[in-house]
């Protein structure tokens, strides 16, 4: 299979320094050696390959925008880039890594005793441990506040009871963070595989992300020790700024599920011949189509490369992260619909990647904030009135 | 051991060229650069013979300001150090370029100097030639299988029909052939690390070599558009097609 290759209508790539271009070209060789040949395949049998996990670590794409405790340590468009470049294979790879990352390591960082941080982080830097985070419950999605998980505390520690679900990571893992309410209070604990009442069941029968583990965490009178707990997690505000973190990812996967879609519906269109021998690319139509995706993923760019920048000048504020978050995985599924338009029948084959991405898509669109949930987070910034309660 | 090895710059082997249309050039806009594939498999090579036998490799490439990404992909691939030869293409011809080589061979005095059989832009083909010509020592191309025994090197190659393998004494001149190896990628922790290794910046002035081309580029074409194909109606016109257009019967 040929090797990605991004789209750049603005050269915009002129603004990446050397390291960025050099963990960019990386990343892609890693995906298009190990992971592209065999996609098509994970995703036909619904596997990820945990095998890639550690190498994953060893080549550094773990906590690559984090410092310390065995980190890369790189700027925020490094880790974009990454995220770019892994879902341009499939956004189950690129998700282990903003799971991983932004969600597991980023809460830990954030949230965890120094403890907690020297025992984790190397080992989930380095891939030789899986983490997975579990907020979202059969009954509470776009409203995580309404949680039923319970945490009480024991004379040893503390018990958990309830269930977490549409957990990536979630078989996998070796530590969960998981979000439960203690007295009423949202406080973050870490669980690991094996622990007595604890459950890590697989998710089956999806049709979209089917190279990614999916998971249900059951907890029933887990039992966990004192030194469990998140010590600086509190409130609902603690996971919520995880989760603005691993948005910027997907956000910048999307951009590269898009350019995918986009770079096969091109040359298929310059390829496939009808009406006269021509090629269909010289129809009107297919290049109105074009031309809208391409000015799709170009704007999704700029938009994308601001908000990296003001991430990186410690600028970005959730609002920015929504509207970026939404505005990157809506387009990308337009481009992935219009690509499959193009391609016509062979665009549903899992010869093509066309079918594969959209359908990751539709998860993109929904999961770590719906559209309609970052539309109102805006509408909240615009109006000052808060839509949602 | 010590090993020398090249670093080229090579126009992005996947990027669509355009030439200028005064035909003095390509065109450079939002084009990128990228380490020559064949230098990587002289890096890799050279590296791993250090990683068993320990020493010290050294990375030199030859170029304007834009081929310092391509020396620091080798000093993430595990390079010690770099070499950044000064001028832009304009200025060089094989020739040249051999000589600047042959130049650092001398100041570096390695055990052994890789290079990339050749680079996937030019395609020239020549430098690892000269180097040892320049140099007076043993060569060895398109490597496709090196080992070290002792203090001689074998080195197999790929030629019409089989394989050669030759025997040399060090130090020599090998240039690498694709076959060679795998190389490795650069990690995210060992590309921070490549930022914080040393280059030494130099021109060919002030290592006193003689920059007079011997070769000097006329001009750039792109290749002509292939004309579509027709068909034929009858077997004599075919024929009459073959030999009078054509020309090939």
């Amino acid at each position: 299979m040929d090797a990605f290759k991004d789209v750049d209508f603005l050269d915009l790539n002129e603004l990446l320094t050397d390291e960025e271009r050099m963990v960019r070209d990386s990343v892609r060789r890693f995906v298009s050696q190990k992971f592209r040949p065999h996609i098509e395949e994970y995703y036909r049998k619904g596997i990820f390959p945990a095998e890639l996990i550690p190498e994953m670590g060893r080549m550094g794409f773990f906590g690559v925008n984090m410092q310390g405790y065995g980190c890369a340590g790189m700027s925020n468009l490094a880790y974009g880039l990454v995220s770019l470049e892994l879902e341009a294979g499939d956004a189950g790879l690129r998700s282990v890594v903003s799971v991983q990352t932004s969600l597991a390591m980023y809460a830990i960082l954030a949230f965890g005793s120094e403890e907690q941080k020297k025992r984790w982080l190397p080992e989930l830097a380095a891939g030789t441990k899986v983490g997975c985070f579990g907020l979202t419950e059969p009954d509470f999605g776009s409203n995580p506040m309404g949680m039923r998980t319970k945490a009480a505390k024991t004379d040893a520690g503390y018990v958990l009871d309830g269930a977490k679900m549409w957990i990536t990571n979630g078989t996998m893992a070796d530590v969960a963070v998981v979000w439960a309410k203690l007295d009423g209070r949202v406080k973050g604990f870490l669980v690991e595989r094996g622990t007595p009442g604890f459950k890590q069941i697989a998710m089956h029968h999806k049709l979209s992300f089917r190279a990614s583990d999916t998971a249900e965490l059951a907890f029933d009178g887990c039992e966990i020790p004192a030194n469990a707990i998140m010590p600086e997690s509190d409130g609902i505000k603690s996971p919520l700024s995880c989760l603005t973190q691993a948005r910027f990812g997907v956000a910048w996967g999307a951009l590269g599920s898009a350019m995918d879609c986009y770079n096969t519906a091109r040359d298929y269109a310059i390829e496939r011949k009808q009406f006269k021998d021509r090629p269909i690319a010289s129809h009107q139509l297919v290049q109105a189509k074009l031309a809208h995706m391409l000015t799709g993923i170009t704007t999704a760019q700029c938009l994308t490369l601001r908000v990296t920048q003001l991430k990186e000048e410690g600028r970005a504020r959730p609002e920015h992260i929504s509207m970026m978050k939404m505005y990157d995985t809506e387009m990308a599924l337009d481009c992935a619909r219009i690509a499959r338009s193009i391609l016509g029948a062979n665009g549903i084959t899992g010869e093509y990647p066309i079918m594969r991405h959209m359908c990751n898509l539709e998860t993109t669109t929904t999961y770590e904030g719906t559209t309609d949930i970052h539309k109102l987070v805006l509408g909240k910034d615009i109006t000052g009135v808060q839509a949602f309660y | 051991m010590k090993i020398l090895v090249t670093a080229k710059r090579v126009t992005d082997p996947d990027a669509k060229i355009r030439v200028k249309p005064d035909g003095t050039g390509i065109e450079t806009a939002g084009l990128e650069y990228k380490l020559n594939p064949f230098c990587e498999n002289a890096v890799e090579a050279a590296v791993s013979l250090v990683e068993q036998n320990g020493g010290e490799v050294v990375a030199v490439t030859i170029g304007d300001d834009s081929a310092t990404i391509n020396l620091r992909t080798a000093l993430a691939m595990g390079a010690e150090r770099g070499i950044h030869v000064k001028a832009s293409d304009t200025e060089l011809d094989s020739d040249l370029t051999a000589r600047i080589l042959a130049k650092v061979y001398e100041d570096e005095k390695p055990d052994l100097f890789i290079l990339g059989k050749q680079a996937v832009d030019g395609d020239s083909n020549q430098v690892g030639q000269l180097v040892a010509e320049y140099l007076g020592l043993p060569q060895a191309c398109f490597a496709s299988k090196m080992e070290l025994n002792g203090d001689r090197l074998q080195v197999t190659r790929e030629v019409d029909g089989g394989l050669e393998t030759l025997d040399l004494s060090l130090p020599a001149v090998v240039t690498a052939d694709l076959r060679l190896n795998e190389p490795r990628l650069p990690t995210l922790p060992n590309v921070l690390k490549a930022k914080r290794k040393p280059v030494d910046v130099k021109t060919p002035a002030d290592m006193g070599v003689d920059t007079t081309l011997k070769v000097v580029t006329v001009a750039y074409e792109a290749p002509k558009e292939r004309a579509g194909g027709i068909k034929v109606k009858t077997v004599e016109e075919l024929v009459d097609k073959l030999r009078n257009e054509a020309k090939v019967i």
